[in-house]
């Protein structure tokens, strides 16, 4: 068992640096840390999303690692084509690493990605989830959740925001009988980073979901980023879990949730919730921890 | 060296067992499948020692070679039809990162109506993804042009990814005696895949398929460009290599067949050529001096060579086993084109057959001929049935 | 970072200067992000522990230890999100306006 990692005890390096991203975007802060545990040794690929926008414009390259832009469904795929082709030229246990947001996971991606878990090859999978296409501005994707507005689910007179309801990426993926898949949050950031590091070692597959609030297309302040990521596990709207040897685990499992409330009213994307709305959610947090209390405990 | 009695499919296969790739990814589709098929065979009986990944569709075959040759290994894939229109988007990736994957295509009809036999619709759409397009006419030429096909893909003053044709079933399925090269031969002449600087590695690593902004775009695009034309001489050079050391040569990128006197000329590609020289032979003997085109490459275009070869003609059809609705065969548009560039007015003309997998029998090819003589049919550009009802 | 330099931006006269493909040598960073900042975080080391938390939430990496265990911001590329401010639990990061 390797040490915790903490602040602390991960490489001062930045592998990540003068990217284009909006002010307080927790994408970035996910790959940034992800990277200090990957290291220089990880290629990584990306689809055609905000953070392969932000880093790749020329001449200005942010990555300082090997890196690689790939069509927008094919970031599992092209993150496994690049460990085969290091494995066939000799090299031992190469780190390919794919980097998508919850669009280019959840919506165009997840295909590529269930055929690459299924081919069982060793490769890391991240998806930073801000819950939108944001780099086309905000439309909804599948991870879009119960009633926020988005440029294409917006609240109007008839229909007030999403009416569907978020893909659970994070079982999707662990049934297919993945080595090792992990929620986390750029608001618990130790938990994130050690689960990077067990997806590092972890000899398979390996898929990490990480909450990634976008202060752009949510509607709020970027200074508030990290704070909001650890307000919506805090509240039971997000939780952290991880799925190991064929089980499920939570992390964290509060007697009490604080409540969502204050959570939604700092988002401009859900200031037109009544009070329904925010017992309907309430009632979806509710559903899902008797499930994972029933299940994962 | 030996002989092997082999479908051109199970040619391709050969090929590719003798070009050593490092990996193969490939999803299956009709007629395309017993080549994978084989080249399974080869790597699970340990004769082929590669990564063969089962992906799970054509748009990650394509991507998952992308992803292996950014790091420098020798890539194949192969497709057809449908499954090459679903990875169509990443091609271009391919050609614009300069990446050196070969691939084989079985051309196939495109839906709708459905239909999984041979014409070369499918290809068409991927015209002007930057890749190379070879087409073959047998099995012999169709393993023979795949070891070229890395060689030509891989070198340096090309640098980009190569398509080699194959007419669905026609050759896919059709058995014919094939010498299969030795190994230690076939080292000699494709080396080990190059290190090259604009792809990934530990030593010095790059982004790439990066994005450039409308000041920088053009500029990228028109180098790729540039280098493309490169891939018709150094083809050239490659057959000749490939000729001094196995004894077959195909004739470049435009082969032609009684052409030295010819007054009218069918241009093709693919299999079809095989019933046109039966047609030209046949016409001679009634005196008519007919010559055949072969067109072997058709990116980049061999517009130079075509009107070296059509220079002395009176008239030329060109039969095109695809049709671009609305307008005219892609072939004889190409065609056309290099025509107008040269100021010469030859009388041209289009027909188009063996759409669907339609058989195209010795008569229609020999009356597109007579039609540049006897002027039957007024029309330029019209189907093979009309040939006979005309 | 500390003390990191940018790269000179490449100057395209001729096709010949294109790099080849679409690829390009890996952390080539030509400019800075210092003018997309409304306010400027500001350290105030009287109060400041060194908790590594500011340096821990930046997305941009931005913050650094010197040796004496202080932290310190690299003005070029800091766009002044202020979440080190708003994380910062003794209050020890100011948020000013940009003259």
């Amino acid at each position: 068992m390797s040490q915790k990692l903490n602040v602390r005890n991960i490489t001062e390096n930045e592998y990540f640096y003068g990217h284009k991203a909006c002010g307080g975007c927790g994408e970035s802060l996910a790959l940034r840390l992800a990277l200090k545990v990957l290291g220089d040794e990880a290629y990584l690929s990306l689809p055609a999303g905000c953070m392969a926008a932000v880093s790749f414009i020329y001449p200005n390259m942010a990555f300082k690692n090997n890196a690689i832009i790939t069509p927008f469904a094919s970031t599992a795929a092209v993150t496994t084509g690049v460990e085969a082709g290091l494995r066939a030229l000799g090299k031992k246990k190469p780190l390919a690493v794919g980097f998508a947001g919850d669009g280019g996971t959840a919506d165009i991606g997840i295909q590529a990605l269930s055929g690459a878990i299924d081919r069982g090859e060793k490769f890391i999978y991240i998806c930073t989830d801000n819950e939108a296409y944001m780099n086309t501005g905000i439309q909804k994707s599948g991870l879009t959740p119960f009633g926020a507005a988005t440029t294409t689910t917006p609240a109007g007179r008839e229909i007030r925001g999403n009416i569907n309801f978020k893909k659970n990426m994070f079982e999707i993926v662990a049934a297919h009988g993945i080595t090792y898949a992990a929620t986390a949050s750029i608001g618990y950031l130790d938990d994130m980073i050690n689960k990077i590091q067990k997806a590092k070692d972890a000899d398979g597959p390996s898929y990490i979901h990480i909450y990634a609030p976008c202060p752009t297309g949510w509607g709020c302040g970027s200074e508030i980023s990290v704070d909001l990521g650890k307000q919506v596990v805090d509240n039971g709207l997000w939780y952290l879990a991880e799925y190991e040897n064929g089980e499920f685990k939570v992390n964290r499992n509060p007697d009490t949730f604080e409540p969502v409330a204050p959570y939604l009213k700092r988002q401009g994307r859900f200031k037109h919730l009544e009070e329904s709305d925010i017992t309907m959610i309430e009632s979806i947090r509710d559903q899902k921890w008797e499930y994972i209390r029933n299940n994962w405990v | 060296m030996n002989d092997k009695f082999l479908n051109g499919n199970e040619a391709v296969a050969y090929g590719v067992l003798l070009a050593k790739p490092h990996v193969v990814a490939a999803y299956p589709i009709t007629p395309q499948t017993k080549a994978v098929e084989k080249i399974s065979q080869f790597v699970q009986d340990g004769d082929l020692d590669c990564e063969y990944m089962h992906v799970e569709s054509e748009h990650s075959a394509m991507a998952c070679s992308i992803g292996a040759s950014s790091v420098g290994a020798r890539t194949f894939t192969a497709t057809s039809s449908q499954g090459l229109l679903y990875m169509l988007e990443c091609l271009p990736y391919a050609s614009g990162a300069r990446l050196p994957i070969v691939m084989m295509n079985a051309n196939r009809a495109i839906a709708t109506p459905w239909n999984i036999y041979g014409d070369q619709m499918d290809i068409m759409y991927a015209l002007n993804s930057g890749w190379v397009q070879l087409f073959v006419e047998d099995a012999q030429e169709a393993l023979d042009v795949t070891l070229q096909a890395f060689k030509l893909a891989e070198h340096k003053d090309v640098l980009a990814p190569v398509v080699v044709n194959l007419d669905g079933f026609v050759l896919t399925h059709t058995y014919e005696k094939v010498s299969i090269p030795a190994s230690s031969e076939v080292d000699a002449f494709l080396p080990p895949i190059a290190k090259y600087d604009h792809i990934m590695s530990d030593e010095h690593p790059m982004s790439m398929c990066i994005s450039a902004g409308n000041h920088q775009n053009q500029g990228f695009k028109q180098l790729q460009h540039e280098a493309l034309f490169n891939a018709e001489g150094v083809f050239e050079t490659i057959e000749r290599e490939f000729s001094t050391q196995f004894g077959r040569a195909y004739g470049g990128a435009v082969d032609s067949y009684r052409m030295d006197d010819a007054e009218i000329a069918m241009l093709t590609t693919g299999s079809v050529t095989g019933t046109a020289r039966v047609v030209v032979d046949e016409l001679r003997r009634e005196g008519i001096k007919a010559g055949l085109i072969k067109l072997r490459m058709v990116r980049p275009f061999p517009t130079k060579r075509l009107l070296e070869v059509v220079a002395d003609l009176k008239g030329l059809v060109v039969f095109d086993k695809n049709v671009s609705f609305g307008y005219e065969g892609t072939i004889f548009t190409n065609v056309n084109s290099a025509l107008m560039q040269s100021g010469k007015m030859l009388k041209v003309e289009n027909v188009i057959g063996g759409l669907g997998g339609r058989d195209i029998p010795h008569h229609e090819i020999k009356s597109a001929y007579m039609n540049l003589i006897d002027k039957k049919n007024s029309k330029q550009v019209r189907f093979s049935d009309e040939e006979v009802t005309a | 970072m500390k003390n990191f330099k940018m790269s000179p931006k490449p100057v395209l006269k001729s096709l010949n200067d294109y790099p080849m493909g679409s690829s390009m040598p890996s952390f080539h960073i030509t400019e800075g992000n210092a003018g997309w900042r409304v306010y400027r975080p500001v350290i105030n080391h009287e109060k400041c522990v060194s908790c590594y938390r500011c340096y821990y939430v930046c997305p941009d990496g931005a913050i650094h230890k010197e040796e004496d265990n202080s932290f310190h911001v690299d003005y070029d590329f800091c766009k002044g999100c202020g979440v080190c401010a708003h994380e910062c639990k003794l209050k020890a990061i100011d948020m000013v306006k940009e003259a």
